[in-house]
């Protein structure tokens, strides 16, 4: 068992209402697990409580046994990483792409040998090209590659993917889509799939857990065939906020 | 009746990349015509062209013809007359299409103040109506945006559109932010807008498929097909419109193109806007093609040259 | 030309101020400080006259600049240093770090500057990093403030919570990823801070709090003023320096309020 997290919970500030209210939950190593949910019902947080970024109100999480408090052992830090939906804000915009590129070299303390480094973002299809601009010079799908080339090079074992597709064009997505697939084909890698696209979730999880006001309402496996998609459609259509 | 002739948009001097190059399309009353393009394929200057609404900066050829009438470049004065009056835009809803300082009865009732000239409190009532129609509360009315949400947001900027009484309406990206759910809304909107003209803007091919009647595909700044919605569906002619539809997650993610080389290359420019990425690539692909016929369809591709 | 035009006519407007400062010697006509005939008009010898002891208020005026510009950039300098420290760490610690500092620059920026100023002037000896302190001490908040609040934007940024993600440290991040971003803002920041100090500096000055011994812009209005220059209307004497103060504060309004000259439009 990768990471184990058990009745979760976060609000911001006494009184206030609880955004995530006892979720739980759990990531085999190589696994993709999916989170579905509307727009601002907590799917994101979930992503970014595990990234180390905001502590929880309550509930824990364990990697590998071993409890996670905040702030993360740097050890530690390097084994789970984290994808945003916006590419154009995922790099320094005052700095050249290689060097925001180098930093996980500098960060493991290993040399950055340039003719392994661009080897290594072909796979991503990254060329010499890209890596001497800045991002503003780049398309979306381009950055979101290299985000996760980057986030790559520090060898995770586990990578929460925030909505990664959402900004792209059908083709990028299909493109980063399969990218992933080859990756944890190739490292083993497991994945956190925060999305709101009911299609790509079944396409890409082998798991999905629906997420409604702060709870799990659903979860839906490959296994077990097309449920998910029936009741989301009932849910759609009751919904007349 | 809107009719768009070689309609170019160019920001920066003569010989720069043109945001929009050559649009001609032909929109009859009472169609739902939707632009399908990525980011940067020049869809919403599209929109903002006509609508007069570029920085002094842009240079705009071409025509645009509403009832017999040429708006494009006309002064703004004139132009502020048909703004509203004639075409009616809206904005995304999920971002800064609403004032966060107005009540959102304010806001719908606000283009019946200033166009037909009524006063705020009737506009409010009419607007009531309109929102019941739309399947919102008339609670709405009193809130600030804040306290609505991305998909009541849009739907009360499609009731300022309808408000508004024009016969034209512009949408930009009406389902930016919103997750299937409240797209499911926005179709139904678009389905009870019976009396007026539509062009919109998407990348959403999803929605397109539910909410459209014809489609046309831009692709940097080049429009690459026009076609009815259940053609373009069911045989999408262009390259470009057969690899965004395989790589839908329904049609199995499939990419069978390489990785697209970096933006701005002088010579991309020439051409078929295309070529670079288009697996039918060939030597001809270097003369910019034309528009071809092919039945009621239309594509911008060297391989149909023979049929139309 | 990349930017406004009024951006380089700012900069043209210092850059005249900056060499009167720096080349005082050789373009004044006299020494400021040596007497002469005193009250005497504009002529050929006298550009703008002679004051009350009869030094040239030209030379005094050329030289002046030194002391109001050196003053303003100091003060400017010691500003944003602190403004941006406070602001910053305000910004990244957060918490109870973060209460603490803006309940300071809360009182801080209640006091009032003028009236602080004038009694740190008059109670410290009239030097000029004595006159740099009373400038600073209340200036400081809107800095820091405006740094704060950029800088808790720039925390939501994805690339930020990354470099996080990844265990980049503190420092590298603040050093290499958030100033540098910061940038645009601190400079205009420090650029207003310098039309501010020098604006305070010559009220010092004109109320007879300022430098000692030296010639400053406002201190020769103190003279205008005491050695009744302005009610007999020698307005060659008091108007000549408070053109070279509002011009040199326009000046560095005008650089501050730089705008790319094109406007670039997003793609859709």
């Amino acid at each position: 068992m990768l990471i184990e997290v058990e009745n979760l919970r976060k609000r911001y500030g006494r009184g206030t209402p609880y955004v995530i209210d006892g979720v739980s939950f759990s990531i085999e190593c190589g696994e993709t697990v999916g989170i579905m949910g509307e727009s601002g019902s907590g799917k994101s947080t979930i992503g970014q409580i595990l990234a180390g970024l905001y502590p929880a109100t309550g509930g824990s999480i364990r990697f590998r046994g071993k409890e996670l408090k905040i702030p993360y052992k740097k050890e530690l830090r390097s084994k789970i990483q984290i994808l945003f939906q916006h590419p154009e804000v995922s790099f320094n915009p005052r700095m050249k792409l290689e060097e925001s590129l180098c930093e996980p070299y500098l960060l493991k303390k290993k040399p950055c040998d340039r003719t392994e480094f661009l080897s290594y973002m072909k796979r991503f299809g990254i060329y010499e090209e890209h890596v001497k601009r800045y991002p503003a010079e780049l398309s979306g799908g381009e950055l979101q590659r290299m985000a996760l080339a980057r986030a790559m090079l520090m060898e995770p074992e586990c990578l929460i993917l925030d909505e990664p597709t959402s900004m792209l064009d059908m083709v990028s997505q299909a493109q980063m889509i399969r990218l992933l697939e080859q990756l944890q084909a190739e490292t083993g890698v497991a994945y956190l799939f925060i999305s709101h696209d009911r299609e790509l979730c079944r396409k890409f999880c082998s798991r999905i857990h629906q997420l409604e006001q702060g709870r799990f309402t659903q979860t839906w496996t490959r296994a077990a065939g097309n449920e998910l998609q029936k009741d989301l459609q009932a849910a759609g259509n009751e919904l007349q906020k | 009746m809107l009719e768009l002739c070689d309609l170019t948009v160019r920001f920066g001097k003569e010989g720069s990349a043109n945001a929009v190059e050559e649009i001609s399309l032909k929109i009859e009353d009472r169609e739902k015509v939707f632009l399908i393009g990525e980011t940067g394929s020049g869809k919403s200057v599209l929109l903002m062209a006509i609508l007069g609404m570029l920085p002094d900066s842009a240079v705009i050829t071409g025509r645009a013809v509403l009832d017999g009438r040429d708006i494009l470049n006309l002064p703004e004065k004139e132009m502020r007359r048909i703004r509203g009056t004639k075409i009616a835009y809206i904005p995304q809803g999920s971002g800064e299409g609403m004032n966060p300082l107005l009540r959102a009865g304010y806001q719908i009732g606000e283009p019946r103040v200033i166009h037909q000239k009524e006063r705020m409190a009737q506009a409010i009532r009419a607007a009531a109506g309109q929102l019941e129609r739309f399947g919102l509360k008339k609670e709405v009315l009193r809130q600030y945006p804040h306290t609505l949400s991305g998909g009541m947001k849009q739907r009360s900027l499609i009731v300022m559109g309808v408000m508004e009484q024009a016969p034209v309406l512009f949408a930009d990206e009406p389902t930016k932010g919103l997750d299937p759910a409240r797209i499911l809304q926005i179709v139904d909107c678009f389905a009870k807008l019976k009396e007026q003209t539509l062009l919109c803007v998407t990348h959403d091919l999803r929605f397109a498929q539910a909410a459209a009647e014809k489609i046309c595909v831009l692709y940097a700044s080049q429009a690459v097909e026009y076609s009815e919605k259940e053609e373009f569906f069911k045989k999408p002619l262009h390259p470009y419109s057969q690899a965004i539809l395989q790589a839908l997650p329904e049609n199995g993610l499939q990419v069978s193109e390489g990785f697209a080389p970096p933006r701005e290359d002088a010579d991309a420019q020439k051409g078929c806007h295309y070529r670079r990425r288009c697996r039918f690539c060939s030597e001809k692909c270097e003369e910019k093609p034309p528009m071809f016929e092919v039945g009621t369809r239309k594509v911008r591709c060297w391989l149909y040259a023979h049929r139309s | 030309m990349k930017y406004n035009r009024s951006f380089y006519f700012g900069i043209g407007l210092l850059l005249i101020f900056l060499i009167m400062a720096v080349f005082a010697p050789v373009i004044a006509p006299y020494d400021p400080f040596a007497h002469g005939t005193p009250y005497l008009r504009p002529s050929v010898e006298h550009f703008l006259g002679t004051n009350d002891v009869g030094q040239d208020i030209f030379s005094e005026l050329i030289y002046g600049a030194r002391v109001s510009l050196t003053i303003g950039i100091v003060s400017s300098l010691v500003i944003t240093v602190i403004g941006t420290g406070i602001g910053l760490s305000s910004a990244c610690f957060g918490g109870r770090c973060d209460r603490i500092l803006m309940k300071l620059t809360s009182v801080a920026m209640a006091i009032p500057s003028l009236p602080v100023a004038i009694v740190l002037a008059a109670y410290l000896d009239a030097s000029i990093w004595n006159l740099v302190i009373a400038i600073c001490i209340t200036a400081w908040p809107s800095t820091a403030r405006i740094v704060r609040a950029k800088a808790l934007e720039l925390m939501e940024l994805p690339y930020i919570k990354i470099e996080k993600t990844m265990g980049v440290g503190g420092l590298r991040i603040i050093w290499k990823h958030m100033l540098p971003n910061l940038s645009d803002i601190v400079l205009t920041r420090s650029v207003l801070a310098i039309s501010g100090a020098m604006l305070t500096e010559a009220s010092l000055s004109f109320l007879g709090l300022g430098v000692l011994g030296q010639k400053s812009w406002g201190g020769i209005l103190y003279y205008a003023y005491f050695r009744n220059g302005i009610i007999n209307n020698y307005y060659w004497w008091y108007l000549p320096p408070m053109i070279c103060i509002s011009l040199s504060v326009l000046g560095f309004m005008l650089v501050a309020n730089r705008r790319w000259r094109k406007v670039e439009v997003k793609g859709c």
